[in-house]
């Protein structure tokens, strides 16, 4: 068989459980973002834009989504006869079935799948941020550093530094030292959760790590092989890389699409983002409509005002309806007369008439305070809200609403409603 | 499905002006997002035909870059799928073709090997939507030789582009004119045919012994009395584009909500070649009103009754009116365009007026996009 020179691995199992009701059926690589495409896309497309045309994609937490979405990878052009995209769930074995339990456990436990192809190098990315990045560059340094590991890392603005897993290089950006979240960083250096293996050197640590609990990559595996003297570098990256895995940082990537030039350019030629298309009708666009400031996916109805928002496929937007700072997932459908001020709303919703959405003042989240801050409404996928109700901040709403889940035809703020997925 | 599909897809018209200088008709761009030709084979693929053949030779790259995998309709299967055939040459033919029969005829030997009792036969340049399962069951029903579809057009039409039918109560098609100077119908032939595939390789071969080559004046009206031709009419909507007019009057149907219900959201959808571009963009100062917008338009000013194609770019204070701007059209700042059909990657300076006075005007500009 045909041996390939890099393959990558591409960690999609985690739930990203500060989502929110987001993540309540879906894991986080399979949620939708820019009006379009789902944030697994931008790795994917990454991979096949660099040239890498096999790809295993681990997946554990809620992957219905995710399978349908990646099928046998044809909107990537994975589709291939040697190779292409595999996905790759936790399996029984005779002894020892277990599910992943940590990043480097889950590539542990497909050791076979990468043996197959008996590639030099092994690329390990994660499914949950929004970048462009030619990974051959980066294997090109790899090369001519002759390092055994390969970490991708971008500066961070010092006084955020201690929030990342910060490195510390010499001049020819060899790694010296890893401070994970330091109070007082020595370097701005900020890895970003992408690294290449030199096969070999991977296989090695995998199998010395085995009996580790929770087996990770920034935790166990690559202190193993600074420890052991391998070769580590840190490429530097300078482009545009957004962690998407809270509401917050989720919105506001969104919201940058929808800038003059954004610093995310989805509109540019080169390096384009391919996604799995469902919809492939124009828009419509009625003549009470005002939209600006927003972008609209294919085959959606607009018949009310959009304001500085992302709005999904097929979406439909009722008569009077204003939608402002928000996030319209596919296949929603929302009534008429309705206000919806910076609200998160999931894919195949349904939104009544007459309905007032992240009003009132700002409230802490009863629900979770952490996850549901920044004054959003956040609204789970398939959920329905009846008519005339009013809907405060920072709120959770997920399943199939009726009036009474809502005393004087009110949620206030702070407060949800939870009646489908996990977390029930 | 015991039918294989046939695409007619070779015509020109001088009709459409310079539209088709870049392409031909069944490549045309239609409501935003498709090309005429996707119809028909949303129809046969939809109706689970699994072997179609489209017949090309005008002008043909736009389309076979369309057509260039056939897996947006699902014709990629081992049992079956989607060929391409435009004329060759060989030891025994060196001709264009000469007609729709003719173009068939060439390709008898492909007609031969197929095993489905049933051809179907569509023009590629027609807008419609019909499951060819119950016209293949009408067929049947009436033991008929040919069954056309036809369509009744709304009094008042000038039906003398079409061909003009009359059928008696028992829907036996008893007329057939071709663009009739006078027709005493306003029933037409909607291009799409139905024919049990020996039947039709057994005129075909008779036709090219007496050197004649049109399907319809050779096979369909000079059967018409001896072989049982029957018509079945389409209720839904039906379109052919042939001249200008047509072609901007089909597309601004689209705007229509029942039009747009019918093609967009009702099951069986109409499939397309994925361009993978990215959604559309509205900036500040867009203004767009009762239009339809594909994916990849970047829009900064007004646009109002208009349909922009793909990856049209809008520049600021612009008006667009009435209006259909085919894919990948520049349109600079201050620009005024109103009654015009813009063509394909076309790049409009700023500070232009496009304005079609009496009748549509097509705007074919080759200005360069990018200017050093």
């Amino acid at each position: 068989m045909i041996r390939k020179e890099m393959i990558a691995m591409l960690l999609a199992g985690g739930q990203g459980s500060r989502l929110g009701v987001l993540t309540a059926n879906v894991a986080k690589p399979a949620v939708a973002f820019g009006g379009k495409y789902r944030i697994i896309d931008f790795p994917l497309s990454n991979c096949i834009n660099s040239g890498i045309d096999t790809v295993g994609v681990l997946t554990q937490y809620q992957p219905l989504r995710l399978n349908s979405h990646i099928g046998i990878g044809i909107p990537w052009d994975l589709d291939r006869n040697h190779g292409g995209v595999t996905v790759l769930p936790p399996y029984e074995k005779t002894e020892n079935s277990e599910w992943y339990t940590g990043t480097a456990n889950a590539i542990y436990q497909n050791l076979s799948y990468i043996e197959t192809y008996n590639p030099e190098y092994v690329l390990i990315l994660s499914g949950d941020h929004i970048y462009k990045m030619d990974y051959e560059v980066m294997l090109d340094f790899h090369k001519a550093n002759h390092a055994d590991v390969t970490l991708a890392a971008m500066p961070v603005p010092i006084e955020e530094a201690s929030r990342f897993g910060i490195v510390i290089t010499d001049e020819n950006k060899q790694i010296q030292e890893f401070e994970e979240k330091p109070e007082n960083p020595r370097s701005n250096l900020a890895s970003m959760g992408i690294y290449i293996f030199t096969w070999s050197v991977l296989r090695d640590a995998l199998i010395a790590k085995k009996d580790q609990n929770n087996c990770d990559f920034g935790k166990h595996i690559i202190p193993y092989c600074h420890e052991g003297g391998k070769r580590l570098f840190a490429y530097e990256y300078n482009g545009y890389w957004k962690d998407v895995g809270t509401l917050g940082s989720y919105w506001e990537a969104n919201m940058e699409l929808v800038d003059l030039i954004p610093e995310f350019n989805l509109y540019e030629e080169y390096w384009k983002i391919y996604t799995k298309t469902d919809n492939v009708e124009p828009q419509y666009v009625s003549s009470d409509s005002i939209i600006e400031k927003s972008i609209i996916g294919e085959g959606s109805e607009i018949f009310g005002e959009v304001h500085h928002s992302v709005i999904g496929a097929g979406v439909v937007i009722g008569k009077g309806t204003v939608v402002r700072d928000s996030i319209i997932m596919k296949d929603t459908k929302i009534g008429d007369n309705c206000t919806i001020d910076k609200a998160i709303i999931a894919e195949d919703c349904e939104i009544g008439n007459d309905i007032q959405m992240g009003i009132g003042e700002s409230a802490v989240s009863k629900l979770h305070s952490e996850i549901y801050a920044f004054d959003l409404v956040t609204v789970g996928e398939n959920s329905h809200i009846p008519s005339n109700v009013k809907i405060g901040k920072n709120t959770a709403i997920c399943g199939k609403t009726d009036k009474e889940d809502y005393p004087d035809g009110m949620l206030a703020g702070g407060e949800y409603i939870i009646k489908a997925g996990e977390g029930k | 499905m015991k039918a294989l599909g046939i695409i007619l897809a070779g015509g020109s018209s001088n009709r459409m002006q310079e539209l088709t200088n870049q392409r031909a008709v069944s490549a045309m761009p239609i409501g935003g997002s498709y090309r005429s030709i996707d119809f028909a084979l949303s129809n046969m693929s939809n109706s689970r035909i699994h072997t179609v053949a489209v017949l090309t030779q005008y002008n043909a790259r736009s389309l076979n870059e369309h057509l260039s995998s056939s897996k947006w309709w699902d014709f990629g299967r081992k049992q079956g799928g989607l060929y391409t055939f435009t004329p060759i040459v060989t030891t025994s033919s060196n001709w264009w073709y000469r007609g729709t029969a003719d173009a068939m005829y060439q390709n008898i030997d492909f007609l031969k090997r197929q095993h489905e009792p049933y051809v179907i036969i569509s023009s590629g340049d027609c807008v419609y939507k019909v499951d060819f399962n119950e016209l293949l069951d009408y067929h049947i029903e009436r033991k008929a030789d040919i069954t056309v579809v036809c369509k009744d057009m709304p009094a008042g039409t000038d039906v003398s582009r079409y061909g003009v039918v009359r059928m008696n109560e028992e829907a036996r098609i008893v007329e057939f004119e071709e663009k009739p100077m006078m027709a005493n119908s306003n029933t037409v032939s909607a291009g799409i045919y139905i024919i049990r595939r020996r039947q039709l390789i057994e005129m075909l071969e008779r036709c090219a012994d007496e050197e004649r080559y049109d399907f319809v004046s050779d096979i369909l009206i000079r059967y018409k009395n001896l072989k049982r031709i029957y018509g079945y009419k389409l209720k839904t909507y039906w379109s052919n584009i042939a001249s200008v007019d047509s072609y901007y009057q089909t597309n601004m149907d689209f705007l229509k909500p029942e039009v747009r219900k019918f093609f967009f959201r009702d099951e069986p959808k109409i499939a397309t070649k994925v361009d993978d571009l990215p959604p559309a963009k509205y900036n500040a100062g867009s203004d767009v009103r009762n239009s339809l917008v594909a994916s990849g338009c970047i829009i900064n000013s007004k646009v109002e009754n208009s349909i922009l194609f793909k990856k049209t770019f809008v520049g600021k204070n612009c008006v667009i009116k009435n209006s259909i701007i085919l894919n990948d059209v520049y349109i600079g700042d201050n620009t005024h365009i109103e009654n015009c059909i813009v063509e394909s990657r076309n790049t409009l300076r700023a500070n232009t007026y496009y304005c079609g006075e009496n009748s549509i005007k097509v705007v074919c500009e080759d200005n360069d996009r990018y200017v050093m």
